[in-house]
This record gives structure tokens, C-alpha cells and sequence, in this order.
């Protein structure tokens, strides 16, 4: 079949300015007095979707360390290269991260962390201030991010895509 | 022996005789109105800031000084006072730093034979609230209006920058072209008020009607080219920032700059002043005749006072009513305007309002209600052959609309349409 192009009603010159101006300062008007749709921001905050992904947080387990068992399956997964991790292992032969940061700055926040950790310890986190005075302020270590305390993403769900 | 004048006890309702009385009111009166006139214009950069927010469905300044933001001018001030100033290089350094006044102070000049208020009586006799009632007032409002340009052009041209050049270039070119149309434009109310001393006019306008519905197409070019002298969207290409930075004053910085951001709005309190009292009657209270009969008392003083700043004030709304919803127009719209609408309306215009005033004279009809309804009559028809025949696309060409069906067929040669067919992408 023939690709079939949409035919435009294309506008041509015959209207007039000074009506189509009173229409444009009629609708300026009705603006002027209705309601005002600015969020002020240092006084007012905007309420974050369930599924924000923001600054990264770590959970921790029932004795305060963190969940991470230094898999690397994060590092591996992250496209923009942002996770540093190096494992540790300790006398039990349990595996914990003896380094773990992540670089805000470089970080996309698509959430694949927290989606492929298989202990449920990586998150991106409801939340976004994350100004620094420097790019180092940028790189969160393990403590750093173990003490946020934002509440954490509920990432798209396939089996309940609207979040329903 | 003769009394001191300023002892002396005279009729309140006698105009002013002595010298002495005289160059002290003058001089109070020089004072107030240069006070009322750049707080003014300082207040109007908030306004201008507020209601283009609330058009656009935002707040506007509300940091400084409340929520009203009512501080937010003096903060400006203080920022622009203790800012760096910069000079360009190869800069004409005289004519660099005496622009900013060129464009400031003709505005400020022209409110001196504006009159705002009804006469007030004092002991020493009946002061005219005007600070200079010149009998000649008119053509010295339009005289020193078009030097405003040299301050645009001097700016753009001691700048030593190309953006700055062209916009003072373009300001040239815009402000010679509509110049015209504005001095045309108010010969009709020359004609029908017999007289150019600003007082006169508006006494005619109060004893008749007044020259919005008199001379509405004459007050119609008047307001677009008011719009243009003061450089205001959609006329604003001297500084078209899209295009050419900030126009002719790229290069100024500090306080300098904000002689110019001053003098805009001022140019806009003393178009709003001018149009209210040229077409709207000026201190006149509409529908009355006691405010502008002796006796004068104070009261009526306040009350023509008010009416003058309310009619003032709402001209400087529409001002930036317009400025938040017109885009600005291109040059060569701007040139057609100006030579091939604006300044033949206004020179058939003043034609016909002469054949009018001489018919109306030969058949008998005086100054009076029978006379302002025929004129009323013949702007109406004016005004919707205007509308009606003339603007339809060629005013501003091109102003596009979708075309109605019918003219699409006419233009196809087909009697229908044929059936649409759905887009790919859809």
C-alpha cells in the first residue's frame, strides 16, 4: 500500500492582526487572574513520585552493617561507571565491601543498582539536593550513604506498570 | 505701603499675580512632580515584574519588602549603585556617559505642561496644577519627545559595538518613521480644539465629549505610535534581544544602565499621561460638569487628581498588557506599518475630520452634543471599514490564520474536498 502523507489545512494570510491581537490580550488577561501554579521552593516542596530516583542510600541489616555482600553485580550492571566497590571477606568467609562509593556527579539515576542487587541493599532514594562545593562532596562512601535516611524508590514494577 | 506679596490675602479663586508667588509655586510644584514621577518610574519596573508573573502564571517578586515585593526597586537600586561599571574600549567616552540623560530627560521635560488636576485655591490665589502651562504646549511635548532618540542613537553608536550600532540604527529608522504618524495622528484634536495649550484641549474635551469617541481612529495611531516612540513590544527592536544582545545599551553596566531602564518607563508614564489628557479628557471627571467650574476647592483638586491617575495608570497597563502578549514584529512589518498604514490613515483622517468640522460649521451645527454624536457616528464607520476591509492580512503581513474551507477550494479550483486521509505517524 501506498504511504499516504496527512494533508494539512495550511494557514494562509486573510486574518486579521488587531482581532487576533485582542484575542491574544483577552486571553493574557483571563491568566492574570487565575490561580497561580509556582511551588516556592525553599518554603514549599514539591511532592516526589513514589518511583523517584534520586541520591543512592544503602539499608542496613538488624546490626547496622550493610547489606551489601559485595557481589558486583552493580558495578557490573551500571552503564555510566559510578559504583566503586572493593570486596572484602571476613574469617566466616562472609563477603562485605571494604569500599563502596558512588559518584552522584557521574551517575544517571536509572536505577539498575538497586534493580539487580540481590540482597535488596543498594537504593536510589526519593530525594535530590545533592549540591556540593566540589566534585569529591560528590562521592558518597559506605557511611555516607548507610546514613541517609530518605525513604527509598519503588522502582516500575512490570507486573503492575501503572503502580496501581 | 504695599504688603509682601506672600502676605498678601487675595481671593483664592483669582489667578496668581505675583512674581514672587509665582517662581515659589512653580518651584514646589517642579519638586513634587519630579518626585511622584521617578518614584513612579521605580515602582513600575515592580509592576511590570508582577503582572508579567501573574500572566504567565507566576508570582513575581515577593522577597523583598513582603510579599508584594515593594522593596524589590530600592534593592535594585542599591544593586545598580554598588555595581562595576565597565567602559568599551575606543569608546567616545563624552558621548558614552551623556546618553543615558539624552534618553532620560526628554521624557521627564515633557510632564511639565501636562496638566494634572483641577486649579487649587490657596490664600495667595488660584494655582494652576500645572508646573508650566506653555500656550504653545503641544508642539513643545512634541518637540521634545522626538529628541528622545538621540539618546538610543548616541548610545548605540558611542558603544563601539555592532549590536549596539544596529540597535540604534533600528531605533533611528522606527522612531523618524512613527514620529510622524504621532504629530499627524493629533492634528484632529488641534482642529477641534481650536487651540494647542494643553489647559484648552482639555476644557473642549470637558465641555463636549471627549476625543477617544471623537477622534477614536486618530487616538488608535496615536496609541500604536506612542507604543513605538517608547520603544515598547512590539515595537521593542532597538533592543531585540533575541537578535541583537540588549540593543543599544549592550555595553552599559551600573548605574548607567539603569538610566536607560528608567527612561523606558518613564517614556511610558509620559505616553500614558499625554494620551490621557490628549484623548481621555484629562483630570476630567467623565459625566460631570461641576469639577471644572468655579469655584475650585480642594476636594475637586483630589478627586480630578484621582481621575487623571487612574486614567494614567490604566494607559500604563495596557502598555504592559501588550508588552506580555504580542510578539515583537520584524522589520520590515515594523517599516510597512509605519509608512503604508499608519501615515496615510492618519493624513485621510485629518482630512476627513476637517471636511467634517467645515460641514458641520457651513450647515450651522455648534460645538455641542449634536456635534460629538455625527463625529461618534462617522468614527464608528471609519472604524469598521477598517477593521473590516483593510486589516484582513495586510497590517501586519503576513498574520496567519487556518484558512476556512471554502477559500481552500476556491484556491484548489475544486468544488470539494476530497476525503482526508489519515497521517502515517497517527
Amino acid at each position: 500500500m501506498a504511504i499516504t502523507v496527512k494533508r494539512v489545512g495550511r494557514p494562509v494570510p486573510e486574518s486579521s492582526y488587531l482581532k487576533a491581537t485582542l484575542q491574544g490580550m483577552g486571553r493574557t488577561l483571563k491568566y492574570m487572574f487565575e490561580p497561580k501554579i509556582t511551588i516556592e521552593y525553599p518554603e514549599q516542596r514539591w511532592e516526589l513520585s513514589p518511583r523517584w530516583r534520586g541520591t543512592h542510600r544503602m539499608l542496613t541489616k538488624e546490626d547496622g552493617k550493610a547489606r551489601c555482600v559485595a557481589c558486583g553485580l552493580c558495578p557490573s550492571i551500571c552503564p555510566s561507571n559510578c559504583i566503586k566497590l572493593v570486596p572484602g571477606e571476613d574469617e566466616n568467609g562472609n563477603r562485605y565491601p571494604l569500599v563502596f562509593e558512588i559518584d552522584e556527579f557521574r551517575c544517571i539515576f536509572c536505577g539498575y543498582c538497586q534493580e539487580v542487587c540481590p540482597e535488596d541493599a543498594i537504593h536510589v532514594g526519593q530525594h535530590y539536593e545533592n549540591a556540593e562545593y566540589s566534585r569529591e562532596g560528590h562521592v558518597y562512601d559506605l557511611e555516607r550513604l548507610m546514613a541517609q535516611t530518605h525513604p527509598v524508590s519503588t522502582l516500575w514494577d512490570a507486573t503492575d506498570p501503572k503502580g496501581e | 505701603m504695599p504688603l509682601h506679596p506672600l502676605l498678601q490675602i487675595v481671593d483664592p479663586q483669582a489667578p496668581i499675580t505675583g512674581y514672587t508667588t509665582f517662581i515659589i509655586f512653580s518651584i514646589i510644584k517642579l519638586v513634587i512632580v519630579f518626585t511622584v514621577y521617578m518614584v513612579a518610574a521605580a515602582l513600575l519596573t515592580l509592576a511590570e515584574r508582577k503582572i508579567s508573573a501573574w500572566m504567565q502564571g507566576r508570582r513575581g517578586p515577593n522577597r523583598v519588602g513582603g510579599r508584594g515585593g515593594w522593596l524589590q526597586p530600592a534593592a535594585d537600586g542599591i544593586k545598580n549603585f554598588m555595581k562595576e561599571e565597565t567602559e568599551p574600549g575606543n569608546a567616545s567616552q563624552p558621548l558614552f556617559s551623556m546618553a543615558p540623560a539624552l534618553s532620560f530627560i526628554p521624557a521627564m521635560i515633557v510632564w511639565s505642561v501636562i496638566p494634572f488636576a483641577s486649579p487649587l485655591p490657596t490664600r495667595w490665589g488660584r494655582v494652576d496644577l500645572v508646573v508650566a502651562d506653555l500656550p504653545i504646549g503641544f508642539l513643545f511635548i512634541l518637540a521634545i519627545a522626538s529628541l528622545g532618540v538621540y539618546g538610543v542613537v548616541l548610545a548605540g553608536w558611542a558603544s563601539n559595538n555592532k549590536y549596539s550600532f544596529l540597535g540604534g540604527l533600528r531605533s533611528s529608522a522606527q522612531m523618524v518613521s512613527y514620529e510622524v504618524a504621532l504629530g499627524m495622528s493629533t492634528i484632529p484634536v488641534i482642529l477641534l480644539a481650536g487651540n494647542v495649550t494643553m489647559s484648552q484641549i482639555i476644557r473642549q474635551q470637558s465641555h463636549s465629549m471627549w476625543n477617544v469617541f471623537n477622534l477614536t481612529v486618530a487616538f488608535l495611531i496615536f496609541f500604536v505610535a506612542s507604543l513605538a516612540e517608547a520603544n515598547r513590544v512590539p515595537f521593542d527592536l532597538p533592543e531585540a534581544e533575541s537578535e541583537l544582545v540588549a540593543g543599544y545599551h549592550t555595553e552599559y553596566s551600573a548605574m548607567k544602565f539603569s538610566l536607560f531602564f528608567i527612561a523606558e518607563y518613564a517614556n511610558i508614564v509620559t505616553a500614558s499621561a499625554f494620551m490621557a489628557t490628549l484623548f481621555l479628557g484629562g483630570w476630567d471627571i467623565p459625566f460631570t460638569g461641576w469639577d471644572n467650574a468655579a469655584p475650585f476647592t480642594v476636594l475637586k483638586t483630589l478627586l480630578t487628581l484621582g481621575c487623571f491617575l487612574t486614567k494614567t495608570g490604566f494607559f500604563i497597563f495596557v502598555f504592559i498588557w501588550i508588552r506580555w502578549t504580542v510578539p515583537r514584529f520584524r522589520y520590515d512589518q515594523l517599516m510597512s506599518l509605519g509608512w503604508r498604514v499608519m501615515i496615510p490613515v492618519a493624513l485621510g483622517y485629518i482630512v476627513l475630520i476637517a471636511a467634517t468640522l467645515l460641514v458641520l460649521q457651513a450647515i450651522g451645527i455648534q460645538p455641542g452634543p449634536m456635534h460629538s454624536v455625527i463625529l461618534l457616528a462617522e468614527n464608528i464607520c471609519a472604524l469598521l471599514l477598517f477593521f473590516v476591509l483593510i486589516d484582513e492580512g495586510r497590517i501586519i503581513s503576513p498574520a496567519y490564520r487556518r484558512a476556512r474551507e471554502q477559500r481552500i477550494l476556491r484556491l484548489r479550483g475544486r468544488s470539494t474536498l476530497p476525503p482526508a486521509t489519515e497521517g502515517v505517524g497517527k
